[in-house]
C-alpha cells in the first residue's frame, strides 16, 4: 500500500524523523485555516500548498505552489484541488511550512528483490528524478546493501553517508536521521521509504521535506493502525466490494468476467482469453479474480456476485484446476451460487474443470443443466467460447 | 535422483497438529512421503494417528525441531504455521541445522522473509517458499500441497512461481511424467529461485528437459535466462503468465506487479527467447513444445 505524502510525514514524525509542520485540507477554506495556523507559529513566512497524489511529477503539473498569506493559500488550494495529475484527481492538499533550503539530498531504503535483501540508496544530489540520476550519473548515487537482521545502525549510517560523499560535518548530521528512517522502515513494515529531497536548511538542520512510503499489506496483522491509511475514496467500488468479501479481485476494462483458483492460473486465463478475443471482435478480460484454494459455494457466489455487478461483463469464464480443491465441490459451489443469485444471474457462464475429482464435478454440472452454464473440456476451448459469447 | 527431495527424504511437519497441517500430512503420507514427526512444544510426547491405506500410522510429536532431528534423522521440514508465527518456526528449523525447509504459509510479511532468508544463507541451509505449494518427486516424496495423482515419475523437471499453473502443466504433460516439480512461490523474496532449480535440474541425471514457468514482477526470469544461456545444456521450455496485466496492479501474488517498464511478461519472454529458450504463448502451447522436444 502506497501512502500519501502527508501520511508519510505523520509516520516520519512518529518515529522522530525531522519534518516540517503540515496540515491537510480538502477545501480551500480548510487550506486558509491551516495556513493561518502554520503562519501564526512564526516558523516560516511562507507555506507551500502541495497536491496529495500517489504519482510523481506533481510540481511540473502545477500541483505545488507557494503562498505568503492565508488568503493566498485559499486561492492556491482552489487551483490545485480537482486538478488531474496523470489520471489522479487531487482531493486533498497538504499545507506545509516553507523551508529555507541550503542543499538537497536523496535517500531511499527498499526491498532488493534480486539480491533478496535491503538496499539503501543515497545521493548528495537530491531534488531531481532519481531514475534520471541513476541513468545519467550512476556514480552520484551510492548503493549500500543493508542486512535485514541488523538494519541501519550508527555504523551502517556512517558507511552510507561516506559512500554518498557527504562533507564530514553534514554527513554527521544526516547519519542519525538515516537511523530514524530505518526505524520507520522496520517499525512500520515498509517495503519502501524514500525521502526526496532530504534537505539541509540555511539554519543548519536536516529535514525530510517530502516522503514516499510503501507498506507491506501482509504485515497488517501487527499494525492495526494501518487499515485507516487506506484510500477508500480511490478504490474501485467493485474492488472494495470484493475486498470486503475477502476476494482477490482487480477490475480491468474488458467484457469477459474471469474466476479462477490460484494467482498464476488466473493471470494465465486472462492471457488466454485475450488471445481468444483476437478472433472474436477483440473482446478482453473484465477482471482478475482468484478465489484461492477453498472454492466453497459461498466464495463462488460472492465471486459471481462481484463479477455480475460489473455492467461491462457480457460472459463469465470459470477456470478451475482442482488441486486440493475437489472439482465436485467447485461444481456444487457453482450450482448453489446460481441458486443464491437467482434472477440476479443473467450472463452466460463457461466452466472448465480439471484435476481432482473432475468426472464427478462435470457430472454435477451436466445434471444440473442450468441454462446459463456451458461446460467446455479444455482451457483454450473454454476461453474461445467465453470470448464468442461476450462478442455475441 | 530427482532434485531436493527423494525416496530417502525424512520429513517433519511444523504445524502438523493444526487443521491444515493434519489435512496435508494425511495427503503427503498417502502419496508415499516418509513423515517421521511433527513439532509442537505444547504437545511434545504425544502422537497423531493418520490413515495410511487401510491401516493407520502414529506420527510422534516433538517439542522442538532439534529434538525431532536428533530422534529421527529428519532432513526436510515442511512448515504450515500461520503467518504471525512463521518466522519463529523457520528460524527454529534453521538454527537446528535443518538442511531443507519448505514454507507453505501464505501472507508472510516480507520483512520476516528477508530476515529468515539472510539467516538461512548464513547457516548454509536451503529454504523453499514462502507462499508456495512445495515440491514433488513423483513416486518418491511429496512435500507440501501438490496433488500426487496428477501424474507419475518421468524425465521432465518443472519450476514455477505458481501452484495451480504447476498443476496445469503437470496435467498437460501427464503422459510424460516428472522427475521433480517445484513451486517456488510468488512472494517478492523467496528462498529458492528459478536459477537454483535450473542448476539442480541440470545436474540431475534423471531430468532430460525443463519447463520453467514465470510470471510478471521482478526480474527473476531475466536473470534465469542469462543463467540458462551460460550454464544449462538441457532443453528448457518457458511460459510466462500475465501478458495482459496492467501496470501498477498486484495480481494476487505479492510479487506479481508490473512497475513502469520493468517486470512485464513481454520483457521476460524476450529475455528467455534471446537465451534460446522456446516460450509458449499459453500453457497448452508450452506443453506442445515440450512434447515436440521429448518426441524428437
Amino acid at each position: 500500500m502506497d501512502l500519501f505524502e502527508y501520511q508519510a510525514r505523520d509516520i516520519f514524525e512518529k518515529h522522530g524523523v525531522p519534518v516540517l509542520g503540515g496540515v491537510i485540507a480538502t477545501t480551500p477554506e480548510e487550506a486558509r485555516n491551516g495556513a493561518a495556523e502554520l503562519l501564526g507559529r512564526g516558523g516560516s513566512p511562507v507555506v507551500v500548498v502541495k497536491a496529495q497524489v500517489k504519482t510523481g511529477g506533481r510540481g511540473k503539473a502545477g500541483g505545488v505552489k507557494l503562498a505568503r498569506s492565508a488568503d493566498e493559500a485559499f486561492e492556491r488550494a482552489e487551483e490545485i484541488l480537482g486538478l488531474d495529475i496523470k489520471g489522479h484527481v487531487v482531493r486533498t492538499v497538504m499545507i506545509a511550512e516553507g523551508a529555507a533550503i541550503a542543499q538537497e539530498f536523496y535517500f531511499s531504503l527498499l526491498l532488493d528483490r534480486a539480491n533478496r535483501t535491503y538496499l539503501a540508496m543515497c545521493s548528495v544530489e537530491g531534488g531531481m528524478e532519481i531514475e534520471q540520476l541513476a541513468v545519467e550519473r550512476p556514480e552520484a548515487l551510492a548503493k549500500v546493501a543493508v542486512d535485514p537482521r541488523v538494519g541501519i545502525d550508527a555504523a551502517k549510517a556512517a558507511e552510507i553517508v561516506a559512500a554518498a560523499g557527504f562533507e564530514v560535518e553534514i554527513g554527521a548530521k544526516v547519519a542519525p536521521v538515516l537511523v530514524k528512517l530505518w526505524d520507520v522502515y522496520k517499525g512500520e513494515d515498509a517495503t519502501l521509504v524514500e525521502v526526496n529531497p532530504l534537505v539541509l536548511t540555511e539554519g543548519g538542520d536536516i529535514v525530510a521535506l517530502d516522503g514516499k512510503v510503501t507498506l507491506d499489506e501482509n504485515a497488517e496483522f501487527r499494525h492495526a493502525d494501518h487499515a485507516e491509511l487506506e484510500d477508500a475514496a480511490a478504490a474501485d467500488p467493485l474492488e472494495a466490494k470484493a475486498k470486503a468479501a475477502g476476494l482477490n479481485y482487480v477490475k480491468l476494462d474488458g467484457s469477459v468476467g474471469i474466476i479462477g483458483n490460484g494467482a498464476g492460473l488466473v493471470m494465465s486465463t486472462l492471457d488466454v482469453v485475450a488471445y481468444a478475443g483476437e478472433s472474436h471482435g477483440g473482446v478482453k478480460p473484465a477482471n482478475f479474480l482468484d478465489i484461492g484454494g477453498g472454492a466453497s459455494a459461498e466464495i463462488m457466489a460472492a465471486g459471481l456476485d462481484v463479477i455480475l455487478g460489473d455492467a461491462q461483463v457480457k460472459s463469465v469464464f470459470v477456470n478451475v484446476f482442482g488441486g486440493i480443491t475437489a472439482c465436485d465441490a467447485v461444481a456444487n459451489g457453482i450450482v448453489k451460487a446460481l441458486e443464491i443469485l437467482g434472477d440476479a444471474a443473467t450472463k452466460p457462464l463457461v466452466v472448465r474443470l480439471d484435476g481432482n475429482n473432475v468426472v464427478e464435478g462435470r457430472r454435477i454440472l451436466t445434471e444440473a443443466a442450468h441454462p446459463l452454464v456451458t461446460l467446455v473440456d479444455t482451457m483454450d476451448g473454454a476461453a474461445d467460447k467465453a470470448a464468442e459469447l461476450a462478442n455475441a | 535422483m530427482a532434485i531436493f527431495i527423494t525416496e530417502a527424504s525424512k520429513v517433519i511437519v511444523q504445524g502438523m497438529t493444526g487443521s491444515e497441517g493434519q489435512k496435508h500430512t494425511t495427503r503427503m503420507l498417502a502419496s508415499g512421503t516418509t513423515i517421521v514427526g511433527g513439532v509442537n512444544p505444547r504437545k511434545a510426547g504425544t502422537t497423531v494417528t493418520f490413515p495410511q491405506g487401510d491401516l493407520t500410522v502414529d506420527v510422534p510429536v516433538f517439542g522442538t525441531v532439534a529434538e525431532a532431528m536428533a530422534a529421527t534423522g529428519a532432513d526436510v521440514s515442511v512448515i504450515f504455521v500461520p503467518p504471525a508465527h512463521t518466522k519463529g518456526a523457520v528460524m527454529e528449523a534453521i538454527d537446528a541445522g535443518m538442511p531443507l525447509s519448505v514454507i507453505i504459509t501464505e501472507g508472510v510479511p516480507v520483512a520476516d522473509t528477508a530476515e529468515f532468508f539472510a539467516h538461512a544463507q548464513a547457516k548454509g541451509v536451503r529454504l523453499i517458499g514462502p507462499n508456495c505449494p512445495g515440491l514433488i518427486s513423483p513416486g518418491k516424496s511429496n512435500v507440501g500441497i501438490i496433488p500426487a495423482d496428477i501424474t507419475g515419475p518421468g524425465k521432465i523437471g518443472l519450476v514455477s512461481k505458481s501452484g495451480t499453473l504447476t498443476y496445469q502443466m503437470m496435467y498437460e504433460l501427464r503422459d510424460f511424467g516428472f522427475s521433480t516439480a517445484i513451486g517456488i512461490g510468488g512472494d517478492p523474496i523467496i528462498g529458492t529461485t528459478h536459477i537454483d532449480a535450473l542448476e539442480a535440474f541440470e545436474n540431475d541425471p534423471e531430468t532430460a528437459a525443463i519447463v520453467m514457468i514465470g510470471e510478471i514482477g521482478g526480474d527473476a526470469e531475466e536473470r534465469a535466462a542469462a543463467y540458462i544461456q551460460a550454464h544449462v545444456t538441457k532443453p528448457v521450455v518457458g511460459y510466462v503468465a500475465g501478458f495482459t496485466a496492467p501496470e501498477g496492479k498486484t495480481m494476487g501474488h505479492a510479487g506479481a506487479i508490473v512497475s513502469g517498464s520493468s517486470g512485464t511478461a513481454q520483457a521476460k519472454k524476450e529475455a528467455l527467447e534471446a537465451a534460446g529458450v522456446r516460450v509458449g504463448k499459453t500453457p497448452s502451447e508450452t506443453a506442445a513444445i515440450m512434447r515436440e522436444i521429448l518426441s524428437a
